[in-house]
């Protein structure tokens, strides 16, 4: 069933759509450059003004815009409908007498979940890297520690960055996940997570609930940039990493005990 | 366990009689304090093809949700061919085809798409054999044509048509159906009625969930009915007939005296139509009424008792006919 059920929900118009869309982010925004001819003059994203000097940049400049809402929106309409979508659908109680198994059902929809977190990073990247490269010059690339790598492993940093983006994104899954076994409105569970996801990007900023800020999920969204240092920095990206498998598992767990006991009406 | 289908055989003589494929004891489900289904004890036989009516809102639909495991009982156990449920879900439920409260499958896909992602979400979902059996069980409910269209252009008979052939993908053992018919055109009726008829011949059980009385009487062998969440009856169908009360119609040109004659043997229910007159029995032999009647000086044209229909009887039994229960 693995495969069918990443092949069904990967073929659908809606998952094929976002992708597109997050592919078009970073491609857009190097147009936008390249039309605007010249190295901005520094206010931008952070990575935006290396574009025009090397067209990889154009892929994490993409990350950079995306990260703190695009990427998360996504994420949150393809958890949330996890599984109230199958409920609203009506398939989820033929699934679950055909019997595919309540654990193993969720634990399916939790891997694709996290197979399209690191898809859509990874759409991002790719749109980034092509559009980078079609407009702009590209070479060995600079990190920002002022040292320089190879264009090969350039490119390589920023598909891992692509993956470290994806995976910090797998703590919203889950709270996603967890939502979406509450409820038979897939749009409730949507809006619920990406609520949640602004609400902990809103604490982050609120100086008086410093003690919590270690602990929000949105607090490492910004980690992937020191992949791009050299050495590579890692305790940020640990740290999130660390963190996204604290929410993986507490959100998991009562998605769990939720999904495994509830009565399917729908 | 028994092989594909092989249980539902009618068994060989000398073997104990095969455990029902459903039974349950005392469940009820309550959602909050209403009791959507009220201590209920179903016993359907192997083999059987059982009828399990009631008025909407009698509690059919909750009852098969909690056999097929989709709801938890607040009291009560059932057992499928034996083995106590929801335990033996993983082992039992592969042999059970579903249709519960309609079709549901995914708009995106096509019909043979579909039939493929259900498939492989379970056991016994050989992938080889797939496409064959996928092509088989859409060519016996005719929608081979369709089988490439995405679902979202369906009907609503062959969305419906579409849910048998999911359940009918593999070899089962039982069958449950609730409203199989319903958004059908009295075409596809009446072939979905030659499909069950069929199915309970390869010795399938079927339990058929249903507001269509003709549909029950024309193709079950048992009954059950429910109304406000209990079993009021259940029974073969002729035994559920038997116990209706039976009419004696007669008919001839002296209605007003056969009337008569009638109402003094104690007949209840008269009814009288051009030259026919009808009334309930009451126990009275059909042939003491006849000799009556003659002595009376009546012209007997025609003397019948009639059988009550299944709709006569389900009226009587559940006292509201067709209304909504509540």
């Amino acid at each position: 069933m693995w495969r069918a059920e990443l092949i069904s929900q990967f073929r659908r118009r809606r998952v094929k759509a976002l992708l597109l869309v997050l592919a078009a982010v970073p491609a857009l925004l190097a147009v936008l450059v390249y039309l605007s001819g010249g190295p901005s003059n520094g206010q931008g994203p952070t990575f935006l003004d290396e574009v025009t000097r090397n067209g990889v940049f154009a892929a994490l400049a993409g990350l950079t815009v995306t990260v703190p809402f695009f990427l998360p929106l996504t994420v949150a309409v393809v958890a949330g409908d996890s599984i109230a979508g199958e409920a609203s659908l009506g398939t989820l109680r033929y699934l679950l007498v055909r019997p595919a198994g309540r654990s193993r059902l969720l634990l399916i929809k939790a891997v694709t979940i996290g197979a399209y977190c690191l898809a859509a990073a990874l759409a991002v990247a790719a749109g980034g890297l092509i559009a980078g490269v079609i407009l702009f010059p590209v070479g060995r690339v600079t990190t920002l520690s002022a040292t320089t790598l190879s264009l090969g492993a350039g490119i390589g940093r920023t598909l891992l960055a692509a993956l470290v983006v994806g995976a910090s994104l797998f703590g919203m899954a889950a709270i996603g996940l967890f939502i979406s076994t509450l409820t038979d409105v897939p749009v409730g569970a949507m809006a619920a997570t990406v609520g949640l996801a602004v609400l902990s990007a809103v604490l982050g900023g609120v100086s008086q609930v410093q003690a919590i800020h270690p602990w929000l999920f949105t607090r490492g969204w910004f980690a992937f940039g020191d992949l791009l240092r050299d050495p590579v920095q890692w305790t940020a990206i640990s740290h999130d990493l660390a963190l996204q498998v604290a929410y993986m598992a507490v959100f998991g767990a009562a998605a769990w005990a939720r999904f495994t006991t509830k009565d399917v009406l729908a | 366990m028994d092989g594909p289908a092989g249980a539902a055989g009618t068994p060989a003589p000398g073997t104990p009689a095969p455990a029902p494929a459903i039974e349950t004891t005392g469940l009820s489900k309550h959602f909050g304090k209403v009791p959507a289904v009220d201590g209920i004890d179903l016993h359907v036989p192997v083999g059987s093809v059982f009828g399990f009516l009631g008025p909407n809102g009698s509690g059919k639909t909750t009852t098969i949700r909690v056999l097929l495991g989709l709801l938890n009982p607040t009291a009560g156990t059932w057992m499928l061919f034996g083995r106590p449920m929801p335990q033996a879900s993983m082992q039992i439920l592969p042999k059970v085809g579903a249709l519960i409260e309609g079709p549901a499958f995914y708009p995106w896909l096509s019909g043979a798409q579909n039939l493929a992602r259900f498939d492989a979400a379970g056991p016994d979902g050989d992938r080889p054999t797939r496409r064959a059996r996928i092509d088989l069980a859409l060519a016996r409910v005719g929608l081979t044509a369709a089988a490439g269209k995405k679902y979202k252009a369906y009907s609503l008979g062959m969305r419906q048509r579409l849910g048998l052939a999911s359940a009918l993908l593999r070899p089962r053992e039982l069958l449950v159906l609730d409203e199989p018919t319903n958004g059908m055109d009295p075409q596809g009726t009446r072939e979905i009625r030659h499909l069950i008829q069929e199915l309970a011949g390869d010795g399938t059980t079927v339990f058929l969930s249903s507001h269509l009385l003709s549909e029950v009487e024309q193709v079950c062998t048992h009954v059950a009915v429910m109304s406000l969440g209990k079993i009021l009856a259940q029974s073969t169908i002729a035994e559920l007939q038997a116990t209706g009360a039976r009419r004696l119609a007669v008919e001839t040109v002296q209605v007003s005296v056969a009337a008569t004659v009638l109402e003094r043997l104690g007949l209840t229910d008269l009814t009288i139509e051009g030259d026919a007159i009808s009334a309930r029995l009451d126990g009275q032999a059909p042939e003491d009424c006849c000799r009556a009647l003659v002595d009376a000086g009546v012209g007997v044209r025609s003397l019948t008792t009639v059988r009550p229909t299944l709709e006569d009887t389900f009226v009587a039994l559940t006292g509201e006919g067709f209304d909504v229960a509540r």
